[in-house]
C-alpha cells in the first residue's frame, strides 16, 4: 500500500463479505422453499428472501466497486484520497441504511414498510431488484454524489491513467443510470421500459467498465506487464462491450409490449455480447503468460484468471443460450433465466471484487501477499465456489430446459405448478450445491485468520 | 495487440463507438415512444382509475417477488400477465382471498387482507396488463 488513505477500503470489503454470507444464507431458504415450499413460511414468505438475496448482492458488490476505487485511484493517481474523512462516513451511513432496509424487509409486511417509508410520494418500490423504499434509493443517491465528488477530485489533481478514466466513466455512469429507478409510470409498459435502463445498462454496461478497469489494475500488479499493453486491451475490451451490450438492451424489449423489431436489434447485438468477455478470457490468459515477475500473491492471480473465464460462461455462453428471439419466445423467465443470471453475477462481478480484495487486503494488512497455507485455502474456497456455481448453473439449466418442454410445448402443456414439480429433482440437486457454495464462502472467509510466515509490504 | 495500433486510437475508438452507439439507442428510444399508444393499451389507464390503483396495489405488495409480470420477476409462481385471460376476474380474487392454502409442504402464498375494492382494483390492473401487445407471447395459455 503505497498511500495511507488507500486503508479506508478495508472496512468496505468487510462489510461487503458480511453481505455476501447474508446473500448465501437467504439463497439457501429460497432453495429449500422451491422443494418445501412452506419452509419459515410465514415469518419469512419467498418474495422477502428473495429481496434479501438479490438486494444483499447489489449492496455488497456496490459495497465492492466503492472499496476498490477508494483503494485503486489514490495509487493510479499517485496522491492520498481527497477526503478518507468523508470516505469513512460514507461507509457508515451506506451500511446503516443497508442494515435498515434489510431489517424493514424481516420485520413488517412489505406493504407496511411501503406505508411507513411514505411510498405514496414518490412511489418506486415493488419493483424487481429496485424494492428498496423511495428513502433508501434517495439515501443511495448521496452516498454515489459523496463517493463520486471524492474519487473524481483525487483524479482531477492526480496523474490520469486509462485505468481511472475507465472507472470513472463506469462509476458515474453507474450513478447516472440508478436515476432511472425514480421513473415509474402507470404504463406498466413504459415503467418496464425504462426499469431495464439501470437494470440492463448497469449490468451489460457500465458495470463492465469497471469490471475491466479493476481486472487491469490486477493484471499490472501481479504481472508486471508494460502498461502500455494492458491499457491498450482494456480499451479494446470496453468498446466492444459498449458497441454491443447498449443496443443489446434490445433483448429485453421483445415480450413487454414494445416494437417487433426490437427482436431483431436485440438478438443482432446481444448474440455479439459474449465478444467481449471472450477478449477478456483471452487478455487475462495473455498478461498471465506473458508476466514479467512472479507474484507472491499466487491467489490474486488465480481469482482473475477466474474472472476471465466465469464471466465468459456466465454473461457470454449462457447469456448467448437464451437471447435470439424465438429462442427466448420458449425460454422467457423460466429457470434458463435464473441460470444465466447466478453464473453471470458470480463470473463478472463477484469473482473481479473478490479479485480486488484478494490483490489488497494482504496489502492493506502490512504483508506483500498472505502466507503460502492462507493462500492455498483461498485456492481451495475458489474451486468449491467456482465449482458449486457451475454445478448450480447446470441444474437449473436442465431444470429450465424440462420446464419449456413441459409447459411451453407440446399440444398438452402443463400448468406451471404442475410443471415445477416435474423438476423438483434438479432443485434437490441445486440446493445441496448451494450448501457447496456456503462451504467455499466459510472457507474463504477462514483462509483470513491462516496465520503463517509473511513478507513485509 | 500489434504495435502499429496506438493506445490513443484504442480510447478514440471507445469514445467514437459509445457515442455513436448511445445516439443509435436514443433515436430507437424515441421510436419507441412513438409506436407504444397502438400497442400499450394506454386508453384503458385513462379511462378506468383502477388501474393505475391497482399497479400500486401490485408494487405495494411485491408481487414480482414470486411472480412475473411479461416473464419479469422472480420463477417462484405462475405468470400473471396472461392470468386474466386463463383464470378470469372472479377465480383471481376468490384465489387471492383463500390464501394461504396451509397445505403441508406445498408453496404459500401470504394472506395481504385486500379489500374488495382492492381486489376490484388489482383484476383491473391484471385486466389491462393482458390486452397488452406482446407480441404474441407467452407461447401458450400456461404462461
Amino acid at each position: 500500500m503505497q498511500y495511507k488513505s488507500q486503508a479506508v477500503a478495508k472496512p468496505y470489503f468487510i462489510a461487503a463479505i458480511g453481505l455476501f454470507v447474508a446473500q448465501i444464507l437467504f439463497g439457501l431458504v429460497m432453495g429449500l422453499q422451491y422443494v418445501v415450499g412452506d419452509f419459515l413460511f410465514p415469518h419469512i414468505p419467498f418474495n422477502v428472501a428473495r429481496m434479501v438475496h438479490t438486494n444483499a448482492l447489489i449492496v455488497w458488490l456496490l459495497m465492492g466497486f466503492m472499496g476498490s476505487a477508494y483503494y485503486l485511484v489514490p495509487e493510479e493517481s499517485e496522491r492520498e484520497l481527497h477526503s478518507p474523512k468523508l470516505a469513512i462516513i460514507m461507509f457508515w451511513v451506506f451500511l446503516v441504511a443497508a442494515a435498515l432496509t434489510v431489517l424493514g424487509y424481516l420485520m413488517v409486511p412489505y406493504a407496511t414498510l411501503a406505508k411507513i417509508t411514505g411510498n405514496e410520494l414518490l412511489p418506486t418500490m415493488g419493483r424487481e431488484f429496485l424494492e428498496q423504499p423511495t428513502i433508501t434509493k434517495i439515501g443511495i443517491v448521496v452516498v454515489a454524489l459523496a463517493f463520486l465528488f471524492n474519487i473524481s477530485m483525487t483524479f482531477l489533481k492526480g496523474r490520469k491513467t486509462s485505468i481511472t478514466t475507465v472507472l470513472l466513466i463506469g462509476l458515474w455512469g453507474l450513478a447516472i443510470f440508478f436515476l432511472f429507478s425514480f421513473i415509474n409510470p402507470d404504463n406498466l409498459v413504459r415503467d418496464k421500459f425504462y426499469w431495464w435502463f439501470v437494470v440492463h445498462l448497469w449490468v451489460e454496461g457500465v458495470w463492465e467498465l469497471i469490471l475491466g478497469a479493476l481486472l487491469a489494475f490486477v493484471l499490472i500488479k501481479v504481472t508486471g506487464v508494460d502498461r502500455e499493453v494492458i491499457e491498450k486491451w482494456l480499451y479494446v475490451i470496453i468498446t466492444l462491450s459498449l458497441i454491443t451490450g447498449i443496443i443489446g438492451t434490445g433483448h429485453h424489449f421483445y415480450w413487454i409490449g414494445t416494437p417487433e423489431y426490437w427482436q431483431w436489434w436485440g438478438s443482432i447485438f446481444s448474440a455479439l455480447e459474449p465478444i467481449p468477455f471472450f477478449a477478456m478470457t483471452l487478455f487475462a490468459f495473455n498478461m498471465v503468460n506473458r508476466r514479467r515477475r512472479e507474484h507472491p500473491n499466487r491467489a490474486a492471480t488465480l481469482w482473475a484468471l477466474g474472472t476471465g473465464v466465469m464471466a465468459f460462461l456466465g454473461a457470454g455462453v449462457w447469456g448467448f443460450l437464451h437471447t435470439l428471439a424465438p429462442v427466448n419466445y420458449y425460454t422467457h423467465g423460466t429457470q434458463i433465466t435464473a441460470a444465466h443470471g447466478h453464473m453471470a453475477f458470480y463470473g463478472a462481478y463477484v469473482m473481479v471484487v473478490i479479485t480486488m480484495i484478494s490483490y489488497a487486503m494482504p496489502l492493506m494488512r502490512g504483508r506483500v501477499a498472505n502466507s503460502k497455507s492462507a493462500q492455498t485455502m483461498e485456492m481451495w474456497s475458489f474451486w468449491l465456489m467456482t465449482v458449486a456455481m457451475v454445478f448450480i448453473t447446470l441444474f437449473l439449466t436442465a431444470a429450465g430446459i424440462l420446464q419449456v418442454w413441459l409447459q411451453r410445448m407440446g399440444d398438452t402443456p402443463l400448468g406451471f405448478m404442475a410443471a415445477q414439480d416435474q423438476v423438483a429433482l434438479f432443485y434437490w440437486l441445486r440446493e445441496i450445491t448451494g450448501v457447496i457454495f456456503l462451504i467455499g464462502l466459510l472457507t474463504y472467509i477462514a483462509s483470513f485468520f491462516k496465520g503463517g510466515e509473511t513478507e513485509k509490504a | 495487440m500489434s504495435s502499429g495500433f496506438s493506445t490513443s486510437a484504442a480510447r478514440n475508438m471507445f469514445f467514437g463507438g459509445t457515442v455513436f452507439f448511445l445516439l443509435v439507442f436514443l433515436a430507437l428510444t424515441y421510436d419507441t415512444e412513438q409506436a407504444l399508444p397502438k400497442r400499450d393499451n394506454r386508453a384503458a389507464i385513462a379511462a378506468n382509475p383502477q388501474i393505475a390503483a391497482g399497479k400500486k396495489i401490485w408494487e405495494n405488495n411485491n408481487c414480482i417477488g414470486c411472480h412475473t409480470l411479461f416473464g419479469e420477476g422472480a420463477y417462484f409462481a405462475p405468470e400473471l400477465g396472461n392470468v386474466y385471460k386463463r383464470r378470469g376476474p372472479e377465480f383471481i380474487k376468490a384465489w387471492i382471498k383463500s390464501q394461504p392454502t396451509g397445505t403441508p409442504g406445498r408453496r404459500q402464498m401470504p394472506d395481504f387482507h385486500l379489500s374488495d375494492a382492492e381486489l376490484d382494483e388489482i383484476v383491473a390492473f391484471l385486466k389491462y396488463a393482458s390486452e397488452i401487445n406482446t407480441a404474441n407471447w407467452p407461447p401458450n395459455i400456461e404462461g
